[in-house]
């Protein structure tokens, strides 16, 4: 991968008067250029200084390699919480929508839209999350913008990524491929990102130790297609849960799926969560984990080399596509009854009585 | 998980099952002539489709889905006035998130606040009362809803903004009591119950006697259940056993939660804030008497109704369910959902014509959430009157 040299980093001194985000940041005048370079350029280090990161890949250019291009806003609430925060979700988010594609992810966009009065510190922990975790899944930040709005008009910062990456030639994971027989795998247990949101925003006045599961997948998705070359789809669990991005596979590849509820993996925690506000783990977001097809002869060495990384310890298969009526994904209870896995209706509502 | 793993053992569920089987064979019931068992509450339908307990006992019980889901029996005109009070600029109007979805005439609570009005979801009327202490210029209502399972928190909260003399505090009031229209459904001659399955968090606030007339007048045997799959099952067994022995008593399954005399505490409460109204109407239901609950005249200054001059006494309303709308008949048992000419096409949780789609307790919401029709061969959609 070859990339252009980045700016050497300015020497560290603080221009940022105050420790809020003011109307003035947002004028396109000093105020703004001072907040970009202490807060964004100075940690991301974009290479060139021009509105567009220019980028040569040998990777890209190689006979039938593809582009894959993708985006993700995100607005979650409250922005910082057990496991992470809104800059670690943005880089994870943007970058396993891209290896789930079969993609190596290479570059990052990440634009902010910031509220008014927004404190510094704020953004410089967003900030660093999203070095450190770029870092970690070996891609850049090259490239981003910077807007402020006025108090109440958005809440705190909301982030958007859009990121490039290439799938190498051959590969070609998609829903489509799926066909009955096939296994379902997960990477890890279910459900932590969502009871941990729902814990942190202090509705519920819950005491929970639960964390956020959000990890990059890119090294655990190329271990997997090394293992496993005929690998169908992938897809990461994210709002809506595993059942939606189930409903989505089997609806794309004209099959039918069964999970089975003893072989989900839940934290205790999770569950009890669960229990208590009558909501059902199937459908809490996840931010690391995803759900993979591959052939059932494939389905053991699959396994294999997921535990083998760290975001894949607890990898275990949950279910496999039938020749059932197409697009329906159903489960079998503990009882052996067969219930069905619909798409979610709306937000998921715990019950009032 | 304590309390709750072992309600689920799949071994302990097989031995039940074997019982029901043989049970029911005594009685001599079978798919076109079966025993006809009501699940009085929502959670109850909903944990019998999660489960797949339909599926898993004999074809011999046929389960009726009863109308104990407070959202569902709502009728419309009640949400009309809910819309009425939240659009008023001046008021916060806090909601279970469960109503918000229900169709009103013109539109539902979520689609009023789309167009602007300060509707906000909340888990407990506790949330509500802490909302107006912290908006002191705002009118806050909060929209008090459900069985005897919440009326109390109901009651606590209004009791509470009295002690501190909050003065823009109020309760919209649609407490709503089960043993009315039970007696309701027992009087319809179109009915065919055997039993009855009876509400387990109902039962905590009240207790078991207040079924002693279904017993003693009707001479129909019910049992006061769980909500975990091996209770249902349990009681579903205590039924079949009454009716094959020829009993009809009230028996306590969810003796773990449920009193005898209910909660004390509860029902001070209950009967200090509450009385009931002359009568209520409830959707699918008509008027029942003695139904609702109204706030009590020494709270008045709590009571959204006194307070902004809508519902009952406020003028007449009587508002028609829309076309093809059939929830009065689902909730009374006459057809499965799977009889009603919308269901899945005219009405779908996404774009739900009436409140059984709706509420996460609606029968229609449990049978397509769960796929309760997903075998080839349906049962009959249609409930014949017995000989």
């Amino acid at each position: 991968m070859n990339m252009a040299a980045p700016i050497k980093p300015a020497p560290a001194r603080a221009r940022l008067r105050g420790e809020r985000v003011t109307m003035a940041h947002g004028g396109g005048g000093k105020a703004m250029r001072d907040l970009i370079e202490e807060i964004f350029t100075d940690v991301f280090l974009p290479p060139g200084s021009e509105d567009q990161a220019r980028m040569t890949s040998a990777a890209l250019a190689a006979p039938g390699a593809q582009l894959a291009f993708t985006t993700d806003s995100f607005v979650v609430s409250p922005p910082v919480f057990p496991g992470g925060d809104i800059g670690k979700i943005a880089v994870c988010g943007t970058v396993n929508d891209l290896a789930v594609g079969g993609a190596q992810p290479l570059w990052l966009s990440a634009a902010f839209i910031i509220e008014e009065g927004c404190e510094f510190a704020l953004l410089r922990q967003i900030v660093a999350s999203m070095q450190a975790e770029a870092e970690k899944a070996g891609v850049r930040i090259v490239t981003g913008d910077t807007k402020v709005v006025e108090r109440g008009a958005a809440d705190k910062v909301f982030v958007t990524t859009s990121g490039v990456g290439v799938i190498p030639a051959g590969r070609d994971l998609k829903a489509e491929n799926i066909r009955a027989g096939d296994v379902a795998l997960v990477n890890g247990v279910l459900g932590d990102h969502g009871s941990t949101i729902l814990a942190a925003r202090g509705d519920m006045a819950l005491s929970t130790d639960i964390r956020s599961d959000c990890q990059s997948l890119n090294a655990l998705v190329e271990a997997v297609l090394a293992a496993a070359p005929s690998a169908r789809a992938a897809r990461d669990a994210t709002r809506g849960g595993l059942a939606s991005a189930l409903n989505e596979m089997a609806e794309a590849a004209g099959v039918g799926i069964e999970i089975d509820e003893t072989a989900l993996p839940l934290r205790p925690e999770v569950k009890g969560v669960c229990e208590v506000l009558g909501l059902d783990p199937l459908y809490l977001a996840n931010e690391g984990t995803l759900v993979l097809f591959v052939a059932e002869d494939e389905a053991e060495a699959a396994l294999a080399a997921m535990r083998a990384t760290p975001a894949g310890r607890d990898a275990t298969a949950v279910g496999r596509a039938t020749a059932g009526p197409a697009g329906r994904v159903t489960m079998r209870t503990l009882f052996g009854g067969q219930r069905l896995v619909d798409t979610l209706v709306g937000e998921q509502l715990p019950r009032i009585c | 998980m304590r309390y709750v793993e072992e309600f689920r053992d799949p071994v302990a569920a097989k031995a039940v099952l074997a019982a029901i089987e043989t049970v029911v064979d005594e009685i001599g019931a079978t798919a076109e002539k079966p025993v006809h068992i009501m699940e009085i509450c929502g959670g109850h339908t909903h944990a019998i489709f999660r489960y797949g307990l339909d599926r898993l006992t004999p074809a011999g019980i046929e389960f009726i889905h009863g109308p104990g889901c407070p959202v569902c029996v709502l009728p419309m005109s009640r949400i009309d006035e809910c819309v009425e009070i939240a659009e008023r600029a001046e008021v916060i109007f806090c909601t279970f998130g469960d109503a918000m979805r229900v169709p009103g005439t013109k539109k539902s609570l979520m689609q009023a606040k789309a167009d602007g009005a300060d509707i906000r979801m909340v888990y407990s009327p506790l949330d509500a009362l802490e909302i107006a202490r912290r908006n002191p210029d705002r009118e806050v209502v909060f929209f008090g809803l459900g069985f005897e399972t919440t009326t109390p928190s109901t009651a606590l909260s209004i009791q509470q903004a009295a002690r501190e003399e909050l003065s823009n505090f109020s309760v919209f009031c649609n407490h709503i009591t089960v043993p009315p229209p039970i007696k309701a459904l027992l009087d319809d001659p179109h009915m065919v119950l055997d039993g009855f399955v009876g509400p387990g968090h109902v039962s905590m606030v009240i207790g078991t006697h207040p079924y002693d007339f279904i017993a003693e007048e009707y001479g129909k045997p019910i049992v006061v259940a769980g909500f975990e799959p091996l209770d249902l099952l349990q009681s579903v067994l205590m039924v079949l056993r009454q009716i094959r022995d020829g009993r009809a008593e009230v028996e306590n399954q969810y003796a773990r939660v449920v009193p005898e005399h209910g909660n004390p505490v509860s029902l001070a409460a209950i009967d200090d804030v509450y009385q009931a109204r002359p009568s209520f109407e409830w959707r699918g239901l008509g008027e029942i008497d003695a139904s609702g609950l109204r706030i009590r005249h020494a709270y008045a200054a709590y009571d959204a109704e006194e307070k902004f001059r809508v519902g009952y006494g406020a003028g007449p309303r009587l508002v028609a369910e829309p076309e093809g709308c059939a929830c009065g008949l689902v909730m009374t048992g006459r057809i499965r959902p799977t009889g009603c000419t919308q269901y899945g096409t005219g009405c779908t949780p996404e774009m739900p014509l009436g409140a059984l789609m709706v509420s996460s307790e609606g029968a229609c919401a449990a049978y397509y959430q769960y796929g309760a029709m997903m075998t080839d061969d349906p049962a009959p959609a249609v409930m014949e009157a017995a000989e």
